[in-house]
């Protein structure tokens, strides 16, 4: 017993000091209680389940204590016969049925509520891809500009590969986060374009699975301006540690605002596709779309990781006719991870990622492509 | 058969007594070992995986390969690891406690463990194919795993089958055994519990395994022949393969902890030195337990989308599961209530297996409210409630089961100090690694993710260092297995004071041959 | 002298178990079947009828409720044709018939062909959308830069849940050029 003693106080010890070393940084120990009448519903139902368990476990593990204290043979102890009674067997078998009747009246409730998705305001479209997140906000009619955009991860590779101090949202931040209006109920329709993803934001209290083909809904009424952040909660592949989430609400008339903000900017983007494009500027821009894009699988510098994702630097690909480059990026490549970015880049962007691989990682073809040229090629299949 | 020519032989001498051996302790053996070797395998992948998980940012493995590690992982444990170990234990010790000659079909008892190494040197072999080996987790859950899979899953798939007939194989002779093989005297209720649970898991296995033939041979129809089973442009489904593939999985995660049970219920009568108590309801739990398995499946799947009165339904059945596993956790406390107790370590693993399999239940419960699910689900809180059941649960009964066992297989009681070593220094690694991954998860950590937000980073640290010493503690547990076979001091026929059942009235070591006259009938007592 | 009798046992007892391995193997595929049924039934992953119905359209309309059906159309991530709706929503009481159709643009070089895979959130309301004529699962083969109609004529039954006032159908065009039947077919003329 006193070595037991010594080993518990050690531990205790040890523990204790540990949380000393990191009090500053976070020791989270329980769910949010989030921002949602749900998330508050479901962190009250987690809390309640959790201290019945609690309960439970000190009246068992109290008697199985008790037991090994006083039952044991170097004690004296001699054994009792009894082995069976019908009455405590009934005993023991209703007292844990009442109890779980107590718990899952609350949990119908909570659950019924979530499935209440009728009277939105706001509509939006969540798509899962190889590995970011569409968000396109539903319109009215076809007339109105569409506000639709690709949400990808913003933490650098250099801090992924500890070459540079990590930041403070390190692997929750987001190039576009979605953004919604509070105290409006705001319903999420989701699928994926690939393989499952699952869209989590636990202030919220929402995970949702989309599925290719098939369409879930579910919804929420932020009462909270803020940033909620939450990542991708079904494993999709390679980088699915790597697609988080993030969500800015913000009052309705500023929500208003960023909307109409949006509306415009997606019309001058197509005003743009008809403008000339540096050099400078493709490449810059190319380069920054390659980072979001495309590092994951073909790597800094171009190297890939052949087999599977081939290299980009000097590839026959990259570096020969421009029209197999455009249709690699445009159309993708069937059978392969490459995926047809010819409607997730705008003709802006892809032209300029074009440029930016047929010029970079020692690939010179001193090549220009402009947003007229791949938009005639997306239109005309040429 | 061959048992009948090498009556009264010893065992054939060199590799052939291995190859062609019928015999039920050998059969025991080799699985025993092999499992043995694939639980180091497969804890060697987890430390890859605790290696990379020490730190934010990658340090060693990239994403993909941290993928596969995952996946093999899970595999390796749940095939190659937890089920062999549990049918080598019944290999062992079904015929000594039942009081049967040997198991009911020696030949195919043979094939169906050699067939295993097969399945696992294919399995393993993918990690060194173009493209890697299957990188899409353990439930390898369509399009992942067909559509956007390496092309190494047709070998996945044909290991799965491989191991999926060894299950099966080994399965039948259980139940053939067990139904046709015990002594006179030797009825259906006194029988130990370890028969009886592993009675109830073999008609699981053979329930469940083919399903998982059947969802696998779907997968290699959809990859190479065109068919659509889970592909949606062909208008399959890929929510489909979830519930198929969870009707077979949630059977099998009892099939790898109602042997356990059995382990326990055997384990704490004779350190208590008092019968079990509630031996009938005990069985009547078992029988119970492996009947809501069918019905609960989809709780894996809260978040697919389902609609409400499915989703109520499952939440509903799966709280149910509590009350006959509460009833075991309550007679097992029973059993030491009012007892005359002793620790030595099988003592220590299945007190700590009642403790720690209970925390992983009580968070059962919780996952199985289907709105605070929504927030556990694919997080580490899920990752620590099933390591929980599995390793301090099934994992701690199987190492319980060799300390209580070995001085019957080998003739020689084990090192005491060393088994207490090793003991303390699992438990507490155990809890190190798995405790705060129940924080983690809460917290909105997902799982399956190499590498993570600053806000994880403490607790992962910690799991990481729990992971290490309970890994490398597992050296200690092989050099104790070595060490008793090769001597120490001799142990009795009856080993352990209060001991009760057929299998302690033979010498220890257990002859090659035992039983082949059934033993006296007044030997065979009510459990 | 038990064992004596053992292996006819044993024979007996592997039989009945091999008769239920096979026999779980084959229930493994008829869930298959059973699952489709069983989603017909209850919407339970909002995929609605395959068919178009030939239902008692238009005889009964309710006058007294108004129904947002809103209209998605999604490119799965390797498709490369453009496909729209002609609106993004319409307004229909229950019982009425009403048309929109999808237009889809073969924008690559390439003869393919495309399939459209509906959807239906929420899925409650699955089995409550009735097509009087659509395109789902129809394989449509398009020659490079050619464009299609694609009609769509539906009606919302009358007995949609009453909480139920907004629903949403949702086509995912898929690339089957790989595995079209309709394209073998052309091919071996």
């Amino acid at each position: 017993m006193l070595s037991k003693a010594k080993l518990w106080l050690g531990l205790a010890l040890s523990t204790l000091m540990f949380w000393s070393a990191g009090l500053q940084a976070a020791w989270e120990l329980n769910m949010p209680r989030g921002v949602t009448q749900m998330s508050r519903d479901t962190y009250g139902l987690h809390m309640t389940i959790f201290w019945w368990v609690v309960a439970i476990g000190v009246v068992v593990f109290g008697a199985m204590l008790w037991s090994i204290i006083h039952h044991r043979k170097s004690k004296g102890a001699k054994p009792a016969t009894f082995h069976e009674s019908t009455k405590v067997e009934i005993v023991w078998t209703l007292i844990p049925f009442l109890i779980l009747i107590m718990m899952a009246i609350p949990a119908t409730r909570v659950l019924t509520a979530a499935y209440d998705t009728g009277d939105s305001e706001l509509d939006i479209q969540i798509t899962g891809y190889q590995w970011r997140w569409e968000y396109t906000y539903m319109r009215e009619d076809m007339n109105e500009e569409e506000v639709s955009f690709f949400s990808i991860l913003s933490t650098s590779r250099e801090e992924i590969d500890n070459s540079i101090e990590k930041s403070e949202n390190y692997l929750l931040d987001v190039d576009r986060p979605m953004v919604i209006p509070t105290d409006t109920k705001v319903r999420f329709l989701m699928t994926s374009a690939d393989v499952l993803h699952a869209w989590w934001v636990p202030d919220f209290a929402i995970k949702k699975d989309t599925i290719p083909g098939f369409i879930n809904e579910t919804w929420v009424i932020v009462e909270e301006p803020g940033v909620y952040r939450g990542q991708c909660a079904e494993l999709c592949g390679m980088e699915h540690g790597f697609m988080p989430i993030v969500v800015h609400a913000l009052p309705p008339e500023e929500y208003d605002a960023w909307y109409a903000e949006q509306q415009q900017a997606a019309a001058e983007i197509r005003e743009l596709a008809n403008a000339e494009l540096s050099m400078e500027d493709a490449m810059a821009q190319g380069e920054q779309i390659y980072n979001q894009n495309c590092v994951a699988c073909h790597q800094a510098g171009g190297v890939g990781m052949p087999p599977v994702f081939p290299a980009i630097a000097g590839s026959e690909k990259a570096t020969g006719d421009r029209l197999v480059t455009m249709d690699t990026l445009v159309n993708g490549v069937d059978g392969t991870a490459m995926a047809a970015y010819g409607r997730q880049l705008n003709p802006i962007q892809l032209a300029a990622v074009i440029t930016f691989v047929r010029n970079a990682f020692g690939n010179d073809t001193g090549d220009l492509v402009q947003p007229t040229e791949v938009n005639a090629y997306i239109q005309e299949g040429q | 058969m061959s048992a009948a020519h090498d009556h009264h032989h010893g065992p054939a001498k060199g590799i052939t007594r291995w190859l062609f051996t019928t015999n039920h302790k050998d059969i025991g053996s080799m699985y025993l070992w092999f499992s043995f070797a694939m639980f180091l395998l497969g804890g060697t992948f987890a430390l890859v995986i605790r290696a990379e998980l020490f730190q934010p940012g990658l340090q060693f493995v990239e994403p993909n390969f941290f993928n596969q590690m995952t996946t093999m992982h899970g595999l390796i444990m749940v095939f190659g690891a937890v089920m062999p170990a549990f049918v080598g234990l019944a290999n062992w010790m079904i015929p000594l406690m039942i009081g049967a000659p040997d198991m009911a079909l020696p030949r195919m008892n043979n094939w169906s463990f050699w067939i295993l190494p097969f399945a696992f040197a294919m399995m393993v072999s993918t990690l060194f194919m173009e493209g890697g080996g299957p990188n899409f987790g353990w439930t390898f859950y369509a399009p992942l795993s067909t559509t956007y899979g390496p092309p190494s899953t047709t070998f996945f798939i044909f290991a799965v089958h491989i191991l999926g007939a060894s299950s099966i194989m080994g399965a039948i002779n259980v139940i053939a055994t067990i139904l046709n093989m015990r002594a006179p005297g030797m009825t259906l209720m006194k029988m130990p519990l370890f028969v009886w649970t592993w009675l109830i898991t073999a008609y699981l296995l053979i329930a469940v395994m083919p399903v998982l033939a059947g969802v696998v041979t779907m997968m290699l129809f959809d990859i190479h022949f065109g068919t659509a089973f889970f592909d949606a442009a062909g208008g399959g489904d890929p929510v489909l393969f979830q519930h198929l593939f969870w009707f077979f999985g949630h059977p099998e995660v009892y099939i790898m902890i109602l042997p356990a049970f059995g382990i326990v219920s055997a384990i704490i009568p004779t350190f208590a030195r008092k019968r079990l108590f509630g031996y009938d309801s005990m069985v009547y739990a078992t029988a119970s337990i492996a009947f809501l398995s069918f019905i609960v499946w989809a709780h894996h799947m809260f978040t697919v989308g389902m609609p409400l009165a499915g989703q109520l339904f499952f939440m509903y059945a799966t709280m149910l599961i509590a009350v006959p596993t509460g009833v075991k956790v309550f007679n097992w406390v029973a059993t030491m209530f009012r007892g005359s107790m002793t620790f030595e370590t099988p003592m220590l693993f299945a007190i700590a297996f009642v403790v720690l399999f209970t925390i992983g239940g009580f968070t059962g419960v919780m996952l199985a409210i289907t709105p605070v699910d929504f927030q556990y689900h694919d997080t580490y809180f899920v990752v620590a409630h099933f390591h929980y059941v599995l390793v301090p649960g099934a994992v701690f009964s199987l190492m319980a089961a060799a300390y209580y066992w070995l001085p019957k297989w080998t003739g020689y009681m084990y090192d005491e100090t060393l088994g207490k070593l090793h003991f303390w220094l699992s438990f507490i690694g155990v809890n190190l690694l798995f405790f705060p991954q129940h924080f983690l998860g809460l917290a909105g950590m997902p799982r399956r993710i190499p590498d993570y937000a600053l806000q994880f980073a403490d607790f992962n640290w910690i799991s990481s260092v729990g992971g290490f010493l309970f890994g490398f503690s597992q050296l200690i547990l092989l050099f104790v297995i070595i060490k008793c076979i090769r001597g120490g001091k001799k142990a009795t026929a009856q080993v352990w004071e209060g001991a009760q059942g057929l299998e302690w009235t033979v010498p220890s070591p257990a002859p090659y041959h035992t039983f082949e006259t059934p033993p006296d009938p007044a030997l065979i007592k009510a459990q | 002298m038990k064992t004596d009798k053992a292996p006819a046992k044993n024979k007996t007892v592997v039989t009945k178990l091999l008769f239920a391995v096979v026999g779980m193997f084959a229930f493994g595929f008829a869930l298959v079947p059973l699952y489709d049924v069983i989603c017909d039934i209850t919407g339970l992953n909002g995929k609605t009828n395959n068919l178009a119905v030939q239902a008692e359209a238009g005889e009964i309309i309710d006058e007294t409720r108004e129904i947002t059906v809103q209209f998605i159309a999604r490119e799965n991530a390797d498709m490369q044709w453009g496909f729209t709706p002609s609106a993004t929503q319409v307004k229909v009481k229950p019982g009425e018939v009403n048309m929109i159709s999808y237009k889809v643009t073969n924008t690559t070089d390439k003869v393919m062909v495309g399939q459209a895979i509906p959807s239906v959130a929420p899925n409650a309301a699955a089995g409550h959308l009735n097509k009087v004529e659509c395109f789902c699962f129809e394989e449509q083969i398009l020659q490079p830069g050619e464009s299609a109609d694609m009609p769509l004529r539906f009606f919302v039954d009358p007995a949609l849940p009453s909480d139920i006032n907004k629903l949403t159908l949702s086509y995912t065009l898929y690339d089957i050029t790989a595995k079209s039947k309709t394209l073998k077919e052309l091919a071996t003329l």
